[in-house]
């Protein structure tokens, strides 16, 4: 058990993987000189060289179908994307070509790459750097989808990534970066496993990423009013784990589903689709969502307050539900 | 056109300029089967025949090697049967077979042969080359001497991955052969009305890398010009930049009406078939006469017919796999 920031831990297994496989290598923006645009690689450069933390040109679509070839060509790419709304600039290669060459070549090719990019709002920075779009690549057969909370995640889950036969996306949210934590856990980490945060018997509160923190605050504050909320973190959203969801929801009865991203057309949607198929009969209460304001994330702090779910939100969404 | 050392007419040189006119040919024949299965309903979806550009791919891929590796477009048909690829595994994926290469996932368009490092059809204009910028990044990361050889067309020339991969691909000094088989449209779009530079290679001399322009009708111009870029492209030289002028005489796709050219035009260009051409310059030479021509046609012949054999033998993937292939292992839903 050693303590240290998300930071540290992404960059740790990333340092370990580096130095136990010589196939393994980083690129994209700013990630050697400069250290990464969130430090996250802050002296990688130095211990492995510029082979192997490599600086990349302004151009996500190439460098990530750049990682697409070498991980074709037998390396083992982790791409950088410095944030998930630049990673629209790439989504062709992430979804015509990642996600699809498996399928499309019969099973001949495979793509081991890891893509790394940070997710989320909460930094006052506004419509073009705070969406929370992981459900748009949830939604994408052939490629896999993580969203570490926790500092032994951040770790767990890159490791675990970099074990995975196909392209794994992780998404890193950048509120994160300098929280601490326990950085060990459960080693190797199992990919596509949900985890049990905190225990309880009235309500499911379901989250992932970002979201992770104020859900948890929100379930102390029930805890003081008597409600017991059980905290689900998926950690995965493709492949989801709906084993425990419905697990949870045969002693909880209700359910309510978290996420920073819009409610239309969002994972919650999707999460709230699977409880009414596979655990309908275990429900005393609709499922309920809180999600994003439906609007471009506004820069000025208390509209962005508002624009993001809130623990008195949640807190709120369960006391209607109970 | 010359062949190369044309002092020399060795049994050997014979040899190999037939087997260029053998393959250009079992491309064109395999094509028209092609297109005639197409109206038959055999084969489904989009059909993009490349006849009248069978001199780029046969011409290009002499100088490659088995461990080389090939990204290409959805029109394709023609780099996969000259990089090796068997006529009937292809014309068995045209049908939608599962003993087509592509086991009936791709179709027409997304050819594959990792075996024969034949890394597929790419249908999305551009698309191909960062991955074959990332395929030469990993053979000059395990300094292997391979080559990746990128084909693509002159439409790919205004999308941003053109530029983006260039410039990444010049930057790190990467193997990669660009090969931009201009046919001069762009699906209907002629190039004069989508480029500001018509002169495609001049934009490849502006990243800093070395580019020609090479006449794509002529099959030994295309395979000395490939063999001298591939060479400097081994040597560690960085990428080299070929842009092959060319035509396409039929249709973009097997439901274009042609509006936006004239007759004349493809008439003109049909007076350089590249495969009438090299005929003319075989005979020219005592290469050639109508017995050798006659046993390469019906050669080529068996050819297509055995492919058409294997695609009507084959047998349809059972529906129960639908979703294999999805994921290395179990699908995750």
């Amino acid at each position: 058990m050693a303590k240290m920031t998300y930071r540290e831990a992404v960059r740790d297994a990333m340092r370990e993987a580096m130095r136990a496989d010589p196939l393994v290598f980083l690129m994209g923006e700013d990630v050697g000189k400069y250290g990464g645009a969130f430090a996250v690689s802050h002296g990688l450069l130095e211990e492995f060289g510029p082979q192997r933390i490599r600086d990349t040109p302004l151009s996500e679509s190439t460098f990530v179908g750049a990682g697409i070839g070498a991980a074709l060509g037998g390396m083992r790419p982790i791409v950088e994307i410095m944030t998930i709304n630049f990673s629209l600039l790439a989504l062709d290669q992430i979804v015509n070509n990642a996600a699809t060459l498996r399928h499309m070549s019969g099973g001949q090719l495979g793509v081991p790459l890891v893509i790394r990019m940070a997710t989320g709002g909460g930094r006052q920075l506004a419509a073009q750097h705070s969406h929370s779009l992981e459900g748009w690549y949830a939604h994408i057969p052939g490629i896999k989808v993580a969203t570490p909370a926790t500092v032994a995640d951040a770790r767990g889950l890159l490791l675990a990534a970099l074990q995975e036969p196909d392209p794994v996306i992780l998404f890193e949210h950048a509120t994160l970066y300098s929280q601490e934590g326990e950085s060990e856990d459960e080693t190797p980490m199992q990919f596509g496993r949900a985890a049990l945060r905190r225990p309880g018997k009235d309500v499911s509160l379901i989250t992932y990423g970002g979201a992770l923190g104020k859900t948890m605050n929100a379930a102390t504050q029930l805890a003081e009013q008597g409600v017991e909320a059980e905290v689900i973190d998926l950690r995965s959203l493709r492949p989801l784990d709906t084993e425990t969801i419905f697990a949870s929801l045969a002693h909880t009865h209700r359910a309510v589903i978290i996420e920073e991203a819009w409610k239309s057309g969002g994972f919650a949607a999707e999460v709230s689709a699977r409880i009414m198929e596979g655990a309908f009969d275990a429900l005393d209460a609709p499922v309920a969502r809180v999600c994003g304001a439906e609007v471009p994330m506004p820069y000025a702090q208390p509209l962005e307050r508002a624009a993001l779910p809130q623990p008195e939100d949640i807190v709120k969404a369960v006391q209607e539900l109970i | 056109m010359s062949i190369h050392r044309t002092a020399a007419k060795s049994s050997n040189e014979r040899e190999h300029a037939l087997s260029l006119l053998r393959q250009m040919l079992l491309i064109r024949r395999f094509e028209e089967k092609a297109a005639e299965l197409y109206s038959a309903g055999k084969i489904r979806g989009f059909l993009h025949l490349y006849i009248g550009e069978e001199a780029v791919a046969v011409g290009a891929m002499q100088a490659l090697t088995p461990e080389d590796a090939v990204v290409a477009t959805y029109r394709e048909h023609g780099q996969a049967l000259a990089r090796g690829l068997p006529a009937g595994k292809i014309m068995a994926e045209m049908y939608g077979k599962a003993n087509g290469c592509s086991r009936g996932r791709g179709g027409s368009m997304h050819l594959f042969d990792a075996g024969r490092r034949f890394f597929g059809g790419y249908a999305i204009v551009a698309g191909g080359l960062p991955v074959a910028v990332g395929l030469a990044l990993a053979d000059k990361m395990l300094e292997r001497q391979a080559v990746t050889a990128c084909f693509f067309g002159d439409g790919a020339v205004a999308e941003g991955e053109f530029h983006e991969s260039l410039n990444l691909a010049a930057l790190w000094r990467l193997p990669v052969l660009f090969l931009c088989e201009n046919n001069l449209y762009a699906m209907g779009t002629a190039l004069e009305r989508s480029e500001s530079q018509t002169d495609i290679h001049l934009k490849a001399q502006n990243y800093n890398i070395a580019a020609e322009a090479v006449d794509g009708m002529d099959v030994l111009a295309v395979e000395a010009a490939t063999q001298r870029a591939v060479a400097q492209v081994r040597r560690g030289d960085g990428p080299y930049f070929l842009e092959l002028r060319t035509y396409r005489y039929r249709a973009h796709s097997m439901s274009d009406p042609e509006l936006y050219r004239s007759k004349e035009e493809v008439a003109q260009w049909r007076g350089r078939d590249p495969i009438a051409l090299f005929d003319a310059c075989l005979r020219g030479r005592d290469m050639l006469d109508d017995a050798a021509m006659k046993a390469i046609e019906t050669d080529v012949a068996n050819d297509v017919d055995w492919a058409v054999a294997e695609a009507e033998k084959g047998a349809w993937e059972p529906v129960a796999d639908l979703e294999r292939d999805v994921y290395a292992g179990a699908a995750a839903a």
